[in-house]
């Protein structure tokens, strides 16, 4: 009947509504935080992987890591103990790096063009800009494949790169675009108030205000890239990137250092993460 | 990771805003000078090879040429063929990533929900664990569940001990298996815009749906959920558009029974060196998917996208 409670219960505690759903006992208590219960589930949901991953990287090492047959550091000492693990996680940084670093300041200029300026052709550039987005992946891959062979473009580091950049700058548009819009106009306008030129005003406000958006941005290219495998696959060649590696192993048998790696991504991405939420909290508070 | 950018424009201005006043104005090049390289390698590397697509599809091999080596005869025969050898393999691609969908949004609405409006401080934090899974690489964390679900894997022989599945049931290699990969790989893509809508919605309106003596599944359904529906859209797409085009989950969780339209365009091009076809599949895997969520923005009655 009046289970309105459980929507309204942001109401700090002790302050329940009196004479509904009657008395105490477990009951009562599961129905007011069947919401958290849940959210505990979904979290165990999404971290049994990250776990499963995590654990047996420290299993010891043999041909497979599909059973547990006890614990070693051995992998976690000596990561690139198995051969092409570390050299297909090398090529796979430097590709992220290199695309991460085009496609941010490719996309950070059609964010600025497309927030700060009005010409012509400003609707139909942010639906173009949508597009590559809403292309399933392996139509972007099959399509590029397509184009590489017909130009007869060998298969390599350049055309992983080039594929790389084509997708990330979409989403780097579209990230720094929301940082500039959030941004108050005010500051800047300030900043003219003061006699700084546009250029002076732009690159002593707006740029240092935006760069946190920007940086978002790259962490989220450079994440796109190192992961992609579906399109790196198609366009790849010879050169073998870690998700690749992963992947083609699979058949016979995954190295214990690879799980090694992703589980060293995750704690490193976390740790990057909740540092700066931290950080960020501090700055709110102090 | 990637779709916290998209979520959070949600909760910015609206892309259509204009831009500010103050730089109004004034017609200059500077616009298409910060266009020219990021739109220049669109056009080039993302426009000109969907065109190029649509070329190859409609080729045919060169008669006592090599493998691989295919002339244009402008041969529209190529799409009836492929399409009737392989509807089998787009209805499964629409058919898994549609269940993928919905389950992507049952599991993420209660917990955008808890952490829009019961979260507090944690918030962040939470949102943060949510996509978590995108920490790890894609790969790994589907072949971690091919192993949790495997048959020897302490999941599934706890289940068949509480006779909760049936003794012979095999998890892994089944369409169970592809279609739980896809909604747990792309289930922070649902969680993140759901998210971004439903902490927009001002808590006095869910409050005001109390006073008014609705229940909460009243509040939920006349007005949580359609003031949410921004929220619903954006992830539904978000969800649906990668898993009609995956084809890792099938490969790594499937069997040959279970290919998605995704493994048949690698095959084709890997195995069989059969690039038409390949295109055929690829543009018209595009084309149903641009169909069906122009219908579906149609239908849910928002232009919010982006």
């Amino acid at each position: 009947m009046s289970t309105r409670g459980a929507v309204l219960d942001d109401a700090p505690a002790g302050v329940t509504p009196v004479g509904r759903g009657g008395g105490g006992g477990p009951l009562r208590w599961l129905r007011k935080h069947a919401l958290q219960i849940y959210g505990v589930l979904a979290f165990v949901y999404i971290f049994t992987p990250i776990a499963y991953v995590t654990v047996f990287s420290f299993n010891e090492p043999a041909r497979t890591n599909l059973t547990w047959r006890g614990f070693t550091l051995e992998n976690w000492q000596n990561p690139c103990a198995a051969p092409d693990v570390c050299s297909a996680l090398g090529n796979s940084l430097r590709i992220g790096v290199a695309a991460t670093v085009i496609s941010t300041i490719f996309g950070t200029m059609i964010a600025f063009a497309l927030q700060r300026h009005r010409f012509s052709g400003r609707g139909a550039t942010n639906t173009f800009i949508f597009l590559p987005m809403a292309t399933p992946e392996v139509v972007l891959a099959a399509s590029l494949l397509t184009l590489f062979l017909n130009m007869r473009v060998p298969l390599g580091f350049t055309t992983i790169i080039i594929a790389h950049v084509m997708f990330c700058i979409s989403f780097v548009v579209v990230a720094v675009k929301a940082r500039i819009a959030s941004l108050d106009p005010a500051l800047e306008q300030a900043a003219a108030d003061l006699y700084a030129n546009e250029l002076e005003t732009f690159r002593r406000v707006t740029l240092p205000l935006v760069a946190p958006g920007i940086l978002g941005a790259a962490l989220l290219a450079f994440s796109l890239s190192f992961d992609d495998f579906i399109i790196t696959n198609f366009v790849s060649g010879n050169v073998t990137t870690f998700p690749k590696f992963v992947y083609v192993s699979a058949q016979r048998g995954i190295p214990a250092n690879a799980y090694v790696i992703g589980a060293a991504m995750f704690f490193l991405s976390m740790a990057v993460v909740l540092g700066a939420e931290l950080v960020r909290r501090r700055r709110v508070r102090g | 990771m990637s779709i916290a950018a998209v979520a959070h424009t949600g909760s910015g201005p609206e892309p259509g805003q204009e831009p500010p006043a103050a730089t109004l104005g004034r017609r200059s090049a500077l616009p298409y000078l910060l266009l020219l390289p990021g739109m220049a390698w669109l056009l080039v590397f993302f426009a000109v090879p969907i065109v190029t697509l649509l070329g190859t599809s409609t080729q045919t091999p060169v008669p006592g040429g090599d493998i691989g080596a295919f002339e244009q005869t402008f041969h529209f025969g190529n799409y009836a063929d492929a399409v009737g050898e392989y509807t089998e393999q787009f209805v499964r691609s629409f058919v898994y990533a549609g269940l993928a969908t919905l389950f992507a949004l049952l599991i993420s609405y209660p917990l955008a929900y808890l952490i829009a409006f019961r979260a507090g401080r944690w918030r962040n934090i939470l949102l943060v664990l949510v996509v978590a899974p995108f920490f790890t690489s894609f790969i790994l964390r589907t072949i971690a569940w091919r192993q949790i679900l495997s048959e020897q894997g302490y999941v599934v022989s706890s289940l068949k001990f509480l006779h909760v599945i049936p003794q012979d049931m095999n998890v892994t290699a089944s369409a169970v298996a592809v279609v739980a990969g896809i909604t747990y790989n792309f289930l922070p893509f649902m969680t993140l815009p759901l998210y971004a809508s439903l902490e927009r919605i001002d808590p006095r309106l869910i409050e005001a749906g109390g006073d008014l003596y609705g229940s909460s599944f009243a509040v939920l359904r006349k007005v949580t959920f359609p003031l949410s529906m921004p929220g619903v859209v954006a992830g539904t797409l978000l969800t649906f558009i990668p898993a009609a085009g995956d084809y890792v989950n099938a490969a790594l969780l499937g069997t040959p029974r279970t290919q998605m339209i995704g493994n048949v365009v690698e095959s084709r091009f890997f195995r069989i060196v059969d690039y038409p076809t390949a295109a055929v599949l690829s543009f018209v895997l595009m084309a149903a998917i641009l169909v069906l969520v122009t219908l579906y923005i149609r239908r849910a009655g928002t232009e919010e996208l982006v």
